[in-house]
């Protein structure tokens, strides 16, 4: 039981990471074809992403491989179940990977204009759909004690499903722009901030409308109401989403992008300890046919050495990643440009 | 519709696509690393020019060898889900394995290498490629574990109903798995020497950079000669080991019906699946396939006719990859010998220059052929003897797969015209000339 809530854990963790990371050049690349003017300008974006989403994209592997590794059982019916919408993703950013590539491969307009289509559906497209999925997760999905998926993607656009693929969306656009306050100067910041400034207050108003949706739409409270000292999670999570106000004021941008990440920690992190011990409710018959993280896990060994594996690596994953971001956080030089 | 039929063509097309870019980013980062080594230890700006040449193209490559491989961890889910549910204690956890300790340290240091170029110094920039050329090589390990594994499954025991782990290092040291790596790493290699050797001796056939090509050329032409003989060698040893392991897989191989010793080799043959006999058996010699497999010969080998009519694997399929892959593999060795002698007056033998050009595609083909032995002479099963392919597919409507097929065929082959068309663009236009002078 401690093992598997441990891996339990470490399975919030991962994909927290991830969209930490991978979130801001979605939420960048969203933005990209709207917030860049011209062609120095667009240059200046790619060029503020182009060091780092690859590294970052690797998070959605490992998220998903310690799926796979420590909870066969769900990983099976949660990716088969959402097949159509996990295949649109993996769509998407194949698409957006490419264009970063092939964009400044050939110098001529209409080859450039079609790979910035790509960037942004391809960053657009994964943003909502995982909070699309998310949101189908926390609510549960109908899957009998076959793990077959009886509903369609129809069943997964529901409100509240699309409530999540907003807020997903929104999170990304902030802090996608804050990341673009950091590497960029001039003209495109000022531009990068006014969006910002717009941006904010809307996702202010999705994350209140879903926290109070998800009352009605989940039994995710029923955690927070059995231990109430949980809701300090909620608590900070709102404290990060003022935070970024807070430091967009100052315009400390780093600090800004910071409370950002925590505002992206703290809702994934709300939605897992609502779910906890549940990693795919079953909207069907959850008692009999729900996976846990003890019904679903892999075998003690295996959970025991992936756990040696993953206290190991990812501390050093995490110390080469941030030399990297280290390496990387100075304003883009619009003359040095690489993509 | 069939969705297990669905779901392994459409897992097909996605590994050999992603496998078109693999190998020639394990060959070529460990070339662009050499070259890069080279510019900073002796200043030389053609060594400059050479990495960022290769590194242009490597980068292309690279690019969707990545976005590729995503796509094949989350497919064991969404189609495979009776299989991962199934396996998953053991295979799930190799994947992770290799994103953790090698897929990370890949993808991340290639943005320093692309970016970092002003950033840190000469020397640090060129073991950041080294780093990337042994983090592939480690993904590549892992990822060959985890199919060794569902080639010849080891260390684990049946539990409620699912395979579990039970001794770690058994799975870890499979020696199919690490036959499959060298195998693959050599292959890889050849691909990627013939890769340089091919674009070099075009520029050279139109006597256009030489000095620059002639050294790729050589560079590419010692890591293709190791690499061939030693994939020609170690290919026997893995043969002999595939023999033991996968009995049916070798008969099919060989498209050897009756069980006998002293087991004879058909030069040609033409398999009659229907009849279980061949057709046509022409220039058979006595002993050789009990030599070449258990490297006696007086061996047993067992016939397709000892294995269950659905417990056999698809004869002409499986017998035709595998011969045109020892053709290939016996050719490159020759090729590679033949440029040796010639090396240093490359520009003078145009004919040699000429089959380069052409030999170039021939490894890739070698090499997804190689993939199509592996794979479909394993069927019936997805693992080897415990779990058929026609049990391992998901409960998910064939239409949603037939979509999905048909989405990644026309995504991938559009990628694929693109990434090639570009790789092509950059080839011919040669190096830059700036750095040069």
């Amino acid at each position: 039981m401690f093992l598997q809530s441990i891996w339990f854990f470490l399975w919030g963790l991962l994909w927290a990471i991830f969209f930490i990371t991978d979130g801001f050049d979605f939420g960048a690349g969203s933005l990209y074809p709207f917030l860049a003017k011209n062609e120095k300008e667009k240059r200046t974006i790619l060029n503020a992403l182009g060091p780092l989403w690859d590294g970052n994209e690797v998070w959605l592997i490992t998220a998903g491989g310690v799926t796979f590794a420590a909870f066969p059982l769900v990983y099976a019916v949660m990716f088969s179940s959402l097949y159509t919408p996990l295949m649109l993703i993996l769509f998407a950013l194949i698409i957006r990977g490419v264009s970063f590539e092939f964009r400044s491969k050939v110098d001529d307009p209409n080859w450039r204009t079609f790979w910035d289509i790509c960037i942004f559906v391809g960053s657009t497209v994964p943003a909502i759909l995982f909070g699309v999925v998310f949101a189908n997760i926390f609510q549960g999905l109908p899957f009998d004690g076959d793990g077959i998926f009886r509903g369609s993607l129809i069943t997964l656009l529901n409100p509240y499903g699309l409530l999540g693929g907003l807020l997903f969306l929104m999170l990304f656009l902030v802090h996608g722009s804050l990341w673009l306050c950091i590497k960029t100067q001039g003209e495109l910041q000022i531009r990068t901030i006014k969006t910002l400034n717009l941006l904010w207050p809307m996702l202010l108003t999705v994350a209140v409308v879903f926290l109070v949706a998800t009352q009605s739409a989940t039994s995710l409270y029923d955690n927070y109401f059995a231990h109430p000292w949980l809701f300090s999670v909620v608590l900070i999570t709102i404290l990060g989403l003022a935070g970024i106000k807070w430091f967009m004021v100052k315009a400390a941008w780093f600090k800004a992008w910071f409370a950002s990440a925590l505002t992206i920690a703290g809702a994934v992190f709300f939605g897992m300890i609502g779910l906890f011990p549940s990693m795919l409710p079953s909207s069907i018959n959850n008692a009999a046919y729900g996976l846990t993280a003890y019904n679903a896990s892999s075998s003690p060994l295996t959970l025991r050495i992936m756990l040696v594996v993953t206290v190991i690596f990812i501390p050093i994953v995490i110390a080469y990643q941030i030399w990297t971001y280290n390496l990387f956080k100075d304003k883009v030089n619009p003359d040095e440009l690489t993509y | 519709m069939d969705v297990v039929l669905l779901s392994r063509l459409q897992f097909a097309a996605a590994t050999m696509f992603h496998f078109l870019f693999v190998p020639l980013t394990l060959g070529l980062s460990v070339l662009i690393a050499y070259m890069e080594t080279m510019y900073v230890r002796t200043g030389n700006k053609t060594y400059l020019a050479m990495t960022k040449f290769w590194g242009k193209i490597f980068l292309i490559n690279f690019v969707l060898g990545v976005v590729t491989g995503i796509t094949l961890e989350f497919q064991f889910g969404t189609n495979w889900s009776r299989y991962s549910a199934y396996v998953g204690d053991i295979f799930g956890s190799l994947l992770a394995i290799e994103a953790t300790v090698a897929f990370f340290l890949e993808s991340t240091l290639i943005g320093v290498w692309v970016f970092g170029w002003n950033k840190i110094s000469k020397k640090a920039h060129a073991a950041v490629m080294w780093l990337i050329a042994l983090a592939g090589t480690f993904s590549a390990l892992w990822i060959l574990i985890a199919n060794g594994w569902m080639q010849h499954p080891v260390g684990f025991t049946i539990v409620d109903g699912r395979a579990e782990l039970q001794n770690f290092s058994e799975v870890v040291f499979n020696k199919f798995g690490i036959l499959e790596f060298f195998h693959t790493v050599g292959a890889s290699y050849i691909l990627s020497a013939f890769f340089i050797m091919g674009i070099s001796a075009y520029h050279l056939l139109k006597k256009q950079h030489i000095e620059f090509f002639s050294r790729s050329f050589r560079i590419a032409l010692v890591l293709g000669l190791v690499s061939s003989i030693f994939v020609a060698v170690q290919g026997d040893i893995h043969a002999v080991h595939v023999a033991e392991t996968q009995p049916a897989k070798l008969a099919a191989m060989e498209s050897h019906w009756e069980t006998s010793t002293r087991a004879p080799l058909h030069l040609f043959v033409i398999p009659d699946e229907k009849n279980e006999r061949n057709l046509v058996e022409i220039g058979s010699i006595p002993g050789l396939l009990s030599l070449l497999s258990f490297h006696n010969i007086d061996a047993e080998v067992k016939g397709l006719k000892d294995f269950p009519k659905d417990e056999r694997p698809p004869v002409l399929l499986t017998l035709l990859s595998f011969r045109t892959m020892v053709a290939l593999g016996t050719l490159f060795p020759l090729l590679t010998i033949i440029g040796w002698f010639l090396r240093n007056k490359l520009v003078e033998n145009p004919t040699y220059l000429k089959v380069m050009v052409c030999a170039l595609p021939l490894p890739y083909i070698a090499i997804e052929l190689g993939w199509i032995l592996a794979e479909v002479g394993r069927q019936p099963w997805i693992v080897y003897g415990l779990m058929k392919t026609s049990e391992a597919a998901s409960p998910v409507a064939g239409i949603q797969v037939l979509v999905s097929l048909i989405g990644f065929i026309l995504l991938y082959g559009f990628l694929g015209i693109v990434g090639f068309f570009l790789m092509a663009r950059h080839a011919v236009n040669g190096p830059d000339t700036k750095i040069l002078s």
